[in-house]
């Protein structure tokens, strides 16, 4: 097969116009040219960093609830100039300052330590303790307002068991205090959802930043950030559903207002 | 941290400090022109202006601002681009700027939770003004202008206030659609200068005054409010 060397398929690219006009179903499509791998793996990452950042945003919470109830004065103040300060503040400025010094924080942290010295600070990790950071600042006032509704005879119970602190707000308290929480807390999950948009402005890229990317890239702007949108709606449509069962589970057994 | 170069820093900051002003004070009043309308649309008995706005507070409260932000100035924007009868009349200086789309941008978000704030106290005025009104002849759109709103407005100005502080932290926003307002000032100077403590912590402690104003003037507000609304309830009592 001497002449087969010149004879070779044409590459499936051959023939075609520099830049095929693309459908929009083929823009959002995982054939050539469809941005729909990326906006998965944007979608993917935007779930991931609301989660892990709500997680960690609740044991800031705990953390700031614990001060601010605490008998001591000095926890008293930081408690409450952690949630005034942080609340007083664009989550954008706090997310900015956050991660630039954050990073830089951590980075001169392990260098210090000694740990090998090309050092990158972990985008996610930076981006979640960030924005759990905010989140906890909510957390607190929402944990606060609902463990300030059970019944001080609860506590008082409790300590008449001779009950630990710990376990008087493991066993009693914490549970009772969860009702009255989850409205509050179903609220800052869909803003931590939205909020993680935020992170998009640091170059991590999640939805937004894949939105904008895919935007810029093909010029279709306003379809871009229309499917951006419609997949956080989605998004929040589902944790509604969620959210609404996981309230009509707590509310069982409890009486109609 | 410098105090000298916190110093030549402040010039810059208060310019960004009045354009953030002025873009609370246009979205504050956009918004809440929306809201009404939008809490008058919810508790409407028309299906054709139920539905409207409902879809709008959902669709609004269901997705970031940043993205709203977004589809406005460079989704808008660049189909507004691509029509001569708008790229060359004499509004498109206006429209070039990021300051109006994020204007619209917020006055929209914000008229979406607040109308949802409003709807709640609408629903909440008690039954009996309204039958009062109508005993005394008012007429619905009346009622709706003079008895409604008003009282609607009077018992959820705590939220509005609440509200309108998440508005002014909102409109930091702005600033990733080119508008040099506090925080843009703020990112642009550390970006130019490499230091990220100044710039940013003087713009929160800012943010921080500027949160502290508004509390004080819805408390004033609320004050005022209240004065006229004791003086009620004593009317109401001694009858």
């Amino acid at each position: 097969m001497v002449g087969a060397r010149f004879t070779r398929k044409p590459h499936r690219s051959e023939g075609r116009p520099l830049t095929p006009s693309l459908s929009y179903l083929d823009l959002i499509g995982f054939g050539d040219g469809g941005w729909g791998p990326r906006f998965v793996q944007g979608t993917i990452l935007t779930i991931e960093i609301s989660l892990a950042g709500y997680a960690v945003g609740i044991a800031f919470g705990l953390l700031g609830v614990w001060a601010k109830l605490s008998n001591r004065v000095a926890a008293r103040i930081a408690g409450q100039l952690y949630t005034t300060l942080v609340r007083a503040v664009p989550e954008l400025l706090l997310i900015i300052l956050l991660y630039y010094t954050g990073t830089a924080a951590i980075a001169n942290l392990l260098a210090r330590i000694g740990v090998a010295g090309q050092i990158n600070v972990n985008a996610f990790a930076a981006a979640v303790v960030t924005l759990g950071f905010v989140q906890g600042a909510y957390l607190t006032e929402v944990f606060r307002g609902a463990i300030m509704a059970v019944p001080r005879g609860v506590a008082e119970a409790g300590r008449a068991l001779a009950l630990r602190p710990a376990l008087r707000f493991r066993l009693l308290i914490m549970p009772l205090a969860l009702r009255h929480a989850l409205p509050g807390m179903s609220n800052l999950w869909l803003s931590i959802l939205k909020d993680s948009s935020l992170i998009s402005v640091v170059g991590f890229s999640e939805l937004l930043f894949t939105g904008k990317t895919a935007a810029g890239a093909t010029k279709h702007y306003f379809f871009f950030f229309m499917f951006t949108a419609a997949v956080f709606l989605v998004l929040t449509a589902i944790s509604n559903i969620g959210l609404g069962w996981l309230q009509r589970t707590a509310d069982r057994g409890q009486a109609r207002a | 941290m410098s105090f000298d170069y916190l110093v030549t820093l402040l010039p810059r900051m208060l310019q960004g400090t009045l354009t953030t002003l002025y873009l609370l004070f246009a979205a504050f009043l956009l918004g809440n022109v929306l809201a009404v309308l939008t809490a008058l649309a919810r508790i409407s008995s028309r299906r054709a202006l139920q539905w409207p706005s409902w879809a709008y507070i959902q669709v609004i409260r269901g997705t970031p601002l940043l993205v709203q932000i977004y589809l406005f100035y460079y989704g808008l924007g660049s189909v507004l681009a691509h029509m001569p009868a708008v790229r060359f009349s004499i509004v498109w200086p206006l429209l070039r700027d990021g300051f109006w789309y994020a204007v619209v941008a917020l006055g929209i978000s914000t008229g979406a939770y607040s109308g949802e704030i409003l709807r709640g106290a609408l629903a909440a005025v008690p039954r009996g003004e309204v039958e009062a009104a109508r005993a005394l002849g008012l007429r619905p759109r009346h009622i709706t202008w003079l008895i409604l709103i008003p009282r609607a407005i009077q018992s959820c100005l705590p939220a509005l206030g609440g509200e309108t502080i998440l508005l002014l932290k909102s409109t930091a926003l702005a600033s990733t659609v080119t508008v040099l307002d506090m925080m843009g000032q703020a990112n642009f100077a550390r970006a130019q200068s490499l230091r990220v403590y100044e710039p940013l912590l003087l713009a929160a402690l800012i943010y921080i005054l500027l949160t502290i104003g508004i509390t004080r003037l819805f408390a004033l507000a609320e004050a005022r409010v209240n004065r006229s609304a004791g003086r009620m309830v004593y009317a109401r009592t001694r009858d």
